[in-house]
């Protein structure tokens, strides 16, 4: 018998497409966690007159910033998504193996088209 | 003795967290859609998207469910991987900090206290 507690070697374990999600959901959910203040603090320059709202635009036509922007679209998108499942995982909807691989697809796939139409807006 | 873990404030937690996702998932999609379909080109225009007394109540309040919403997930985070209690304790506070610094921030932003100008 191992001796408790046992830690995971979190690099050799192999994760189903709905862990994935799952903790991807995390990952964005500390993002935008990490980000909030950033925003706050943009949205007080912007607003604080004619040179504030220039500083931000200014910045923002940068190719840094805009990745930055495309990053967080996707950390918004993903747990937004994400979250709306794991509340149907909560009322026990979508709970079964091939549903949730299902749901965790169509996650993806969410997410994926509307980082690809920030993309698509921010950089075409 | 009350445990430091928090885990034994659970249900409440779980709660909040779901009630505050309820509200963020209708009105962040909301907000954005406000913002994209008035998308402003101006200065005059930007400050007019946050003139409405309804849009500063709006963004208040889901600052404040965003907020409190944060506060669960990254609690949650810190008790899964930070384990040693006095590293643990020094983060939730730093969160709750960043938090509440940001909301109040935010409605300082929003009512504007400072200069008592309409923006």
């Amino acid at each position: 018998m191992a001796k408790r507690p046992v830690y995971l070697d979190l690099l050799h374990v192999h994760l189903p497409l709905a862990g994935w999600v799952s903790i991807m959901h995390r990952i964005s959910g500390a993002l935008l966690f990490v980000t909030l203040p950033l925003g706050v603090w943009g949205l007080s320059v912007s607003l604080s007159g004619e040179d504030g709202f220039k500083r931000i635009t200014d910045c923002l036509s940068q190719p840094l910033p805009r990745v930055l922007l495309l990053i967080l679209v996707w950390a918004l998108a993903h747990h937004g998504f994400a979250g709306l499942r794991h509340l149907a995982l909560d009322v026990h909807w979508g709970v079964g193996l091939r549903c949730a691989r299902q749901t965790s697809i169509a996650v993806l796939m969410a997410t994926g088209l509307v980082t690809l139409f920030a993309a698509w807006r921010l950089f075409a | 003795m009350k445990l430091a873990t928090g885990s034994h404030t659970g249900t409440g937690a779980w709660l909040l967290q779901r009630a505050t996702a309820l509200g963020l998932a209708v009105a962040l999609p909301g907000l954005i859609l406000y913002f994209l379909a008035t998308w402003p080109s101006d200065f005059a225009g930007w400050q007019a998207l946050f003139a409405p007394r309804w849009s500063q109540v709006l963004i208040m309040l889901t600052g404040v469910a965003l907020a409190l919403h944060a506060w669960v997930g990254m609690r949650d985070i810190f008790m899964d991987y930070v384990h040693p209690t006095g590293v643990r304790l020094a983060l939730y506070l730093a969160v709750i900090l960043t938090l509440a610094g940001s909301v109040l921030w935010l409605a300082a932003i929003l009512f504007d206290v400072t200069s008592g100008s309409t923006a």
